[in-house]
């Protein structure tokens, strides 16, 4: 019964063609707006490492005190100073932590025809490659002694590598960054995070992957400035010494904590540690301390863009009143065929036979809006590069889930909103139909 | 006009088609409402002025490879000569930054040595002499830099200036009264004034976000030569030629020294590039709101006259009736317009108050503006014209129906 009901569906769509395509047409445009604009926020606010999002923390340490900032709002700076950075990867508090900057390295071919290039590059410390579960494609990451040595190592990504070296096993060769030579200790694989939850501050969420890792500890000593922001609450004086032990922030920190019990234990280290600075005399407040988990970290730092958030809001618009829309041209394609009900009630159709009928007929008018839906999402996909930053655009993508998403949503807003005049329908007297025509 | 008692009673008889439409009108005109709020607003950044002249304009970003931070001085020196004397070119400058590009300096300033907070909010652009002709700034009052008065300075110590160019804006803001000239401004938190010796017309900010909108035209340019390893030329072409420059002056900066990177997606572009790119969001959005409003009325428009061809395929009988009694087909044409409009009237009424409604949640969640009432009164009319459109179809053929309807059964 079911497929002779779809048999009609299909055959009905011929029926009354104008109606038809208008609902055809309203669903399609409907679930294309709204599905291309879900691709983007499901893009933008997707979990970047799901297995460890709640197990990784962003200490916060308000160093500038409470009337600091333009819009500070009590929150504490975004980012560390270099002392305070040093102070917590000096205590070792957490399971693991790191430090972590962008810095600016340009790569120098040994090859003299080539050119030198720039990629990303962070100083970081060897903790950062297990708590963010980096892979490795060859060797390893360098060890905890040689972040104390400040030693000369490197870990660079596959793309460098494969450029490089063509991708062979790199370890032990050298990699010249800012004129300097580095030994390869290991080459990590494709590792590409999206949003780029460890440096939000710096990158917007959204950046290329990194090919260059060095020790935080050898970038400072060898006073590689930072890539990223860079704020003063005061000047911090001439030189890179006093810039290093001024007030100003620029340096990410992050600490790895297994469990609620150990977080907890951290943010009291954090307001004892700021604690102890007040009575130092360097911060002339209260302590006032944060600890966000990835989740927190990237809510808070409004990851999402607005263009996302807005859009995704007025596609939902638009879909209701394509839906809205439905119903009454429904309700029209429905009543008209008022006599057609009365003569199937009228030969022992049930009411249940007729709303089953009904709705699958909307569910095939549903299936067309979707496969036209499907149609303009593919051209909305990629007409988000129009609106949407490059890095952006580039991660909203037409995959099976959005397809099978697409299709699903058409069919089940189209049967939804044939609820109301399937009831109609079925109320439909069958005497009375008979009788007067 | 025709009497509405009627017209009510017949609506009562089919609430549900009446309060489809009604509904749709009213989704939809708090929807293009806010949207073309949405594009108005977007478009009028996009138009913002930067005070460069932007013609003949081109910026390139170039970053020396195995250079100590203070020592890239004189081979930013070497990098200028090279340029400002390339063929083609008028005039070249180092600088940290510049409007639209993205990422810059910016400070509090003050007035007033004692005070603790700043008066306003600053960028600071950091070059020599030859800013002004090289960015076409237009000088109000007092003059340029003389090329007696560069320092030279590492990116970790700029020292305070003697003396310093601001825009209007930032003038009037720190000097109200309207003089600012050859009066002093406090840079940060130092205690060392600096004399304004120049104003120019208009110069922006490096950036172009909701938070930096509050100082948008709010820049100060100090005599300093940065020796940073990285650095942006700002060159102006001579007229016509910039196509030509914009080959020619990264290949000049390579031959004159190749321990240098510049970056192949954003390295050298001309300022219409640079202002595409700083833009693409704003206009993009704009773009897509413009196409959601346009599908949007054209579905409204196309559900009324759905279900309008429906009713009226619905009272052919009624209709032949009437004529029959003597109404005239004006009369019909009539009878469907007004109860159009009467549906329609209901949902703008709606609609209006859902506009406004879901501005305001906008302005809670977004920080966007205020929307002004002319587009719920534009949009208002708008929809009403568009619903009388579309009733039209249909009603012309209730017109049309004879007399004769009303003998025969359907």
């Amino acid at each position: 019964m079911f497929a002779y009901y779809l048999q009609l569906g299909l055959r009905s769509l011929r029926k009354n063609p104008l109606l038809t395509l208008l609902m055809v047409l309203a669903i399609g445009c409907g679930v294309a707006a709204s599905m291309t604009t879900y691709s983007v926020f499901r893009a933008t606010s997707n979990n970047p490492i799901p297995q460890k999002s709640s197990q990784l923390y962003v200490p916060q340490i308000d160093n500038w005190g409470p009337d600091v900032g333009p819009d500070a709002k009590g929150e504490p700076p975004n980012a560390m100073t270099y002392t305070d950075a040093v102070n917590l990867m000096r205590d070792k508090r957490a399971k693991r932590q790191t430090a972590l900057y962008p810095t600016q390295m340009s790569i120098v071919p040994t090859d003299a025809s080539m050119l030198p290039f720039r990629e990303t590059s962070y100083g970081w410390y060897a903790d950062a490659f297990g708590m963010f579960d980096v892979p490795f494609l060859y060797g390893h990451a360098w060890s905890a002694s040689e972040d104390d040595a400040h030693a000369a190592v490197a870990v660079i990504g596959k793309a460098l590598n494969d450029k490089l070296f063509n991708g062979r096993n790199s370890v032990g060769q050298n990699v010249n960054l800012n004129g300097r030579d580095y030994r390869i200790v290991g080459v990590a694989d494709r590792w590409n995070p999206e949003p780029v939850f460890y440096d939000v501050i710096n990158t917007n969420g959204f950046d290329d992957p990194i090919q260059v890792f060095i020790p935080f500890t050898r970038a400072v000593e060898l006073q590689t400035p930072t890539n990223g922001n860079n704020n003063c609450s005061h000047d911090p004086g001439k030189g890179w010494d006093s810039w290093i032990h001024s007030e100003c922030v620029w340096v990410g920190f992050w600490v790895e904590l297994p469990t609620r019990s150990e977080a907890d234990a951290y943010h009291q280290y954090l307001n004892g540690y700021s604690a102890e600075q007040q009575r130092s005399g360097r911060f002339r407040w209260a302590p006032n301390t944060r600890l966000r988990n990835v989740t927190e970290w990237l809510e808070y730092q409004k990851v999402v863009p607005q263009e996302a958030k807005v859009s995704l809001l007025v596609s939902l618009g638009f879909l209701l009143i394509c839906l809205v829309n439905t119903v009454g041209l429904l309700l029209a394609k429905f009543m008209r065929r008022s006599s057609e009900i009365g003569v199937r009630r009228a030969l022992g159709a049930t009411r249940k036979e007729i709303y089953i009928q009904f709705l699958i007929e909307a569910a095939a008018i549903g299936l067309a809006g979707g496969v036209l839906g499907l149609l303009l999402t593919g051209i909305g996909v990629m007409g988000v590069s129009l609106v949407f930053e490059p890095d952006i655009a580039k991660l909203a993508t037409l995959d099976v889930s959005l397809v099978l998403l697409t299709m699903l949503v058409a069919i089940l807003a189209t049967v939804l909103a044939a609820f109301y005049p399937t009831w109609r329908a079925a109320q439909v007297q069958p005497a009375w139909q008979l009788k007067s025509n | 006009m025709m009497h509405i008692k009627p017209i009510l009673a017949a609506l009562r008889r089919h609430k549900a088609g009446t309060i489809l439409i009604a509904m749709q009108i009213a989704l939809t005109l708090a929807i293009v409402c806010n949207a073309l709020f949405i594009i108005s607003q977007r478009l009028e950044r996009v138009h913002r002025p930067t005070g460069l002249v932007e013609g003949d304009l081109m910026a390139i970003q170039s970053r020396f490879v195995g250079v100590d931070e203070a020592k890239a001085g004189p081979l930013i020196k070497a990098d200028l000569a090279a340029l400002r004397q390339l063929p083609g070119v008028q005039d070249a400058i180092a600088i940290n930054s510049y409007p639209l590009r993205g990422g810059g300096w910016s400070t509090g300033v003050r007035t007033d040595v004692d005070a603790k907070d700043s008066k306003g909010h600053t960028t600071q652009y950091f070059a020599d002499e030859h800013t002004l002709p090289t960015m076409g700034l237009r000088l109000v009052e007092g003059r340029n830099f003389r090329s007696d008065e560069i320092i030279e300075a590492d990116p970790q110590g700029v020292p305070d200036p003697a003396v310093v160019i601001v825009s209007k804006a930032l003038a009037d803001q720190m000097y109200p009264d309207g003089h600012a000239l050859s009066k002093p401004i406090y840079i940060g938190d130092t205690k060392k004034p600096a004399t304004i010796i120049g104003i120019v017309e208009r110069l922006g900010v490096p950036w172009n976000a909701s938070w930096s909108d509050k100082f948008y035209e709010n820049s100060l340019i100090q005599p300093v030569q940065m020796t940073g390893a990285a650095t942006n030329y700002l060159i102006r072409a001579k007229p016509g030629q910039l196509a030509d420059v914009l080959k020619a002056a990264p290949a000049m900066l390579i031959k004159t020294n190749r321990m240098r990177v510049i970056s192949s997606e954003r390295g050298v572009r001309s300022f219409a590039q640079v202002r595409e790119e700083a833009y693409k969001g704003d206009r993009g959005m704009a773009l897509l709101m413009g196409v959601v409003c346009l599908v949007l009325l054209a579905i409204t428009a196309a559900g009324i006259v759905g279900l309008t061809s429906f009713w009226v395929g619905q009272r052919r009988k009624q209709i032949g009736v009437r004529r029959a009694l003597g109404a005239t087909k004006g009369d019909i044409l009539n009878y469907f317009l007004t109860e159009n409009l009467l549906i329609g009237v209901a949902g703008v009424v709606i609609g209006a108050l859902l506009a406004i409604g879901m501005n305001l949640w906008l302005v809670t969640q977004f920080e966007m503006a205020r929307l002004s009432l002319t587009y719920v009164l534009a949009g208002v009319i708008a929809l009403l014209l568009l619903g009388q459109g579309a009733v039209l179809a249909p009603a012309m053929r209730a017109s049309r129906v004879s007399p004769v309807e009303a003998t025969r059964s359907v």
